[in-house]
Parts: C-alpha cells; structure tokens; sequence
C-alpha cells in the first residue's frame, strides 16, 4: 500500500502541471488528500469495470477540491469535511465516514476523560494519570506522523495545531500505534476506530475510549452520533450525469464497501 | 580470438558494468536533489539547520535533531557491537576449534539474514517494554541502538572474521616459532595486522545502521527532539521519511527528500573515510 500511495504522490506531482479538461470517457478528481488514496482504488476499480474510462484523482487538500469542481477544472471535488455554509451550491455525496478512537491499555483504570482532560494530556498539561482519575504513573502521550488523516482529524476537533503536542512517541500506520499501547499500560494514543475495534475483538489488551457519552464503535460513527468523525464527500457543482453519475453511484455501492474498509474507513452500509 | 581480442571485449563488458552502477548512484543523487530544490529554493539551506523545530504542516524544517538522533542511534550502536563482533571472530579464528567455531560462524551468519523488520518487531514486544520497566515510554534511543547493534554485529563479526582469515600463515608460524603465547599473538600480530580491515568493516557496519529504516522506527519512539539521555524517544532520519512520505505533499514532501539528501551525504562522507583508511595494503 505504501508503494501504492508512494506511486499515486508521484503521479500527482506529474499530472499538477497540466490544466485537467473532462473529455469523453474521462473523469477528472481532485482534492481532499485523505481521500485521494481511497478514490484511486476506486476509480482502478471502475475502470475495470467499464474499459474505456480513464479517472485522474489528484490530491491537493478539500479547498482544492471546493475550488476545481467549481470551475469545472475537476469533474468531482473530495471534500474530507461536511460542506460549509458558503459552499451550499455544490452538490455533495457522502462515501463513506471517517473516525477516530482514542485508545487506553485495557488495564488502565480510567473510563472516561473530557475533552479539556484530552487536549491537557496532549499539550503537555497534564503528565501523570492520577490527574484524571487513574492509578500515579506518567503518561505515554502517542501521537501521529505529520501528513495523516488521522492526525488533521483529532486536530481539527480538539482546535489544536499540530506543533501544540508533546508527545513521547510518534507512530506511522494504526497498527503500530495499537501494538504500542498494547504494550504499555501508560500509553493513550489515537488510531482508526474500525482498526481499534477489530483489534480490541480480537483480544489486544487495548480499549476504545467513549466520547461524550458516546461509546467509540463503528455504528456510532456510521449514524453520526459520535463526535470525532467525519463525512468524506465527493462534490459536484451540477446534478451529475453521466460518468460522473455512474463513478459517484459506484462509490456509494455496496460492491466498493471493501475498499473502504481496506483504507480504515467506515463504509455507509454494514 | 586471440587472447588480446578476448581482453578487449571483456574490458568493454567491464566498463559497461562499472559505468552503470556509478551512472545509478549519480541518477539518484541527482533526482534528489531536483526533488528538494522547490524547498530548498524557497527557504534556503539555512533555514534546515535553524528553523524551529519540525512542523511541515507549519512551513518550519528543522533537521539537526534528526542528523543528531541518526548519529547518536548510530555511534552507540557500534560502540556496542564492535567489541563484540570483533571478541567473536577472534574467538571463533584462534580459540573455538572445529564444531563449536563452525556452529558461532554460522550462528553469526544467520543473525545476519533477519530481516529488519522482525528485528525490530522484537523489539517493540520485548526490549520496549523492559526498557518501559526502567524508564517510560521504553521506545527510546537506547532501544533504537540495541537493535541496530544486533543488526550491524554479524557485519563487523564476519569481516574480522575475513581479515584474520587472510592473513598469511607465515605470520602465526613465524609468532610460534619465536615462543610467542597465543594472546601475545592475537594482539602484537594478528589485530595490528588486520586494523584497517577491521576499520573498514566498522565503517560498511556504520552506513547500514545509518541507513536502517523499518527497525529503528518500530522502536525508537519518533519524536524530533534532542536526546538529552538515553531513554529519550528520538527520530532518525530514515524514519523521518518513511513515516511522513506516504501522506505528504508539496513543500513537506520536497523537505523529506532534503532529509534523504542529508542522509545521502553522510553516508557518502563515511564511505570516503572507509576508502581512505581501508585501501591502503596492511601486510605483504
């Protein structure tokens, strides 16, 4: 996958130059760069599906995507946020939703912490878990690489930037960062709520923090009602027609629920 | 064809092979400068050695606490590993006789085939949380240097190994027939005879640890900062690019190519200094 991504960043600085025109049987994709990697699997898929289509996906961050669907450089927009107030002229299809789970060893006492206690715990605030609650014992504050969705979204939430956060450790992918609070009972780390729950299952001593009052699960942030979460958006400016029709109604099926899964997003549908 | 004919078409081969390997090595460095210039254009060199701190998403690339972690992760590493890569080939060439000297060899040469990520798998689910017992978080330097030391150990260890190996059997003939006793041997003889080999594979064991990716970022915690002790979490700069280079984009994803153009350089500074010292003849 990394290869993958690594390829699709090379192909994105090689397609950025040129202005992006929709011809017959191409689609043109820009935007969002979370959800860049998910739309290129889709779109190969696609194009397996129906020879003949080409789908370009460029990452350039949601601004772009909001920018280029506009003005018709792209024929979709990725938007990884729900639409703004100013931005209700587009047209806007949810593909699949994006969570986050803060994660505590499944021997740490602490059941619960506030939003404050969180962004506390992650500035620096507060270094030692009988502040919150807890057993005295310092805390390993986890936190991820600079880039990562995960990452922008927990920043975002807890109105943080992201050089605010001391941390002492830094992981990469979800897994590294359930292995490293699996393996100390003094971590807190956040990580993608379907991979936490699939792991927490499978019997890794981790648990999944609730929010708000709002257990952390994938149904939870399938029906919105859990806070950190996000809606991930293909735009359009127009009612779509044609390919760009058939591409979005694609992504919303069933039949690309797998690769949504595959990325650690949660798929609209079970 | 004549014997000269031979030659002549050989040594085209052979200067075929020679120019595209080093045509290789100049593509790269190439590619990755053209890669970093935007950013380096932009901000200028300076500004990698004084920024404020690491925060891409923020405009700032600081690069000196990773030039230091990858130098400290290093440095200890083979601190640890060259007493004992070279105590183990002494052992195995002068002391260990037959089996139990065939079986270290082949031990030594297994270690040598891990692959880096299992090392540092092991790691992470062993040394970490023993070092967590001492002193949290445990994903630290010093965790990051245990493991580049096992996986630098076989290097230095087989290329002693090599060097006491060649040396001509007139020299233990000679010692022995002056009465000199076998440790009067190893160390008048045999280890001042076989230094700049022994220095050369240090400095080949030193390029790989800087290089070393998977294991160090499994362990060493990530965090960009100045070590200020050993249990300090820190970030080399391999690490830095692989966990940052498959979501970065623009001026963040030209800086990590900065990253590995600094790294490119000081591997290349170590290879010139192993050139230096190894290339002279030591013995006849």
């Amino acid at each position: 996958m990394r290869i993958g991504t690594f390829l699709l960043a090379g192909l994105v600085l090689a397609t950025t130059m040129q202005p992006a025109s929709s011809a017959e049987g191409k689609l043109v994709i820009t935007g969002s760069s979370t959800i860049a990697p998910l739309a290129a699997e889709m779109a190969k898929r696609f194009e397996e599906k129906s020879p003949g289509t080409r789908i370009d996906v460029q990452s350039g961050g949601s601004s772009r995507g909001i920018g280029d669907a506009r003005s018709g450089l792209a024929d979709i927009g990725m938007v990884s946020r729900a639409l703004k107030s100013d931005e209700v002229d587009l047209k806007a299809f949810a593909i699949a939703r994006d969570g986050v789970s803060l994660i505590l060893h499944r021997d740490n006492v602490v059941s619960a912490l506030s939003d404050q206690q969180i962004v506390d715990i992650y500035t620096g605030k507060i270094t030692d878990w009988a502040e919150v609650g807890g057993k005295a014992g310092p805390i390993t504050v986890v936190n991820k690489a600079e880039g990562r969705s995960t990452l922008e979204l927990f920043l975002h939430h807890f109105k943080l930037k992201a050089s605010d956060i001391k941390a002492q450790v830094v992981i990469g992918d979800n897994q590294q960062g359930i292995k490293t609070v699996a393996g100390n009972p003094g971590a807190i780390g956040y990580v993608s709520i379907g991979t936490a729950e699939f792991e927490a299952r499978a019997g890794t001593p981790i648990k999944l923090l609730g929010m708000a009052g709002v257990a952390a699960s994938v149904e939870n942030v399938r029906n919105g009602s859990f806070p950190l979460a996000r809606p991930l958006n293909l735009v359009t400016s127009a009612e779509p027609q044609g390919l760009t029709k058939a591409f979005i109604d694609f992504t919303k099926s069933a039949e690309a629920y797998d690769l949504v899964r595959e990325q650690y997003f949660v798929p609209l549908g079970p | 064809m004549s014997p000269s004919a031979r030659d002549a078409r050989l040594l085209r081969w052979l200067a075929f092979a020679a120019g595209l390997a080093s045509a290789v090595l100049i593509l790269i460095v190439l590619f990755l400068m053209q890669e970093s210039w935007p950013v380096i254009a932009r901000y200028g060199l300076v500004h990698f050695v004084s920024a404020r701190g690491w925060h891409p998403t923020e405009g700032t690339f600081n690069l000196v606490p990773m030039l230091a972690a990858s130098a400290a992760t290093s440095a200890l590493a083979i601190a640890l590993a060259t007493p004992l890569g070279v105590a183990a080939a002494i052992f195995s060439r002068f002391y260990a006789a037959g089996i139990v000297g065939r079986l270290l060899h082949w031990v030594i040469v297994l270690l040598a085939g891990i692959p880096s990520v299992v090392l540092g798998l092991w790691g992470l689910t062993v040394i970490v949380p023993l070092i967590l017992k001492v002193a949290p978080p445990g994903t630290s330097l010093l965790a990051g240097s245990l493991i580049l030391a096992l996986m630098i150990l076989p290097t230095i260890a087989l290329t002693t190994e090599a060097a006491l190996a060649s040396l001509p059997s007139a020299y233990g003939i000679g010692a022995a027939a002056l009465g000199l006793s076998r440790e009067a041997i190893i160390i008048n003889i045999a280890i001042p005879a076989t230094k700049a080999s022994i220095f050369a594979g240090v400095m080949l064991a030193s390029a790989r640890a800087l290089g070393e990716t998977m294991a160090v970022l499994m362990v060493s915690g990530n965090v960009v900062q100045l070590p200020k002790s050993l249990f300090d979490p820190v970030r080399t700069l391999t690490a830095n690019i692989a966990l940052e280079m498959a979501y970065a984009t623009g001026d963040h994803r030209a800086s990590l190519f900065v990253s590995g153009l600094a790294l490119t350089a000081v591997v290349l500074a170590l290879a010139a200094v192993a050139r230096r010292s190894g290339g002279q003849v030591v013995h006849a």
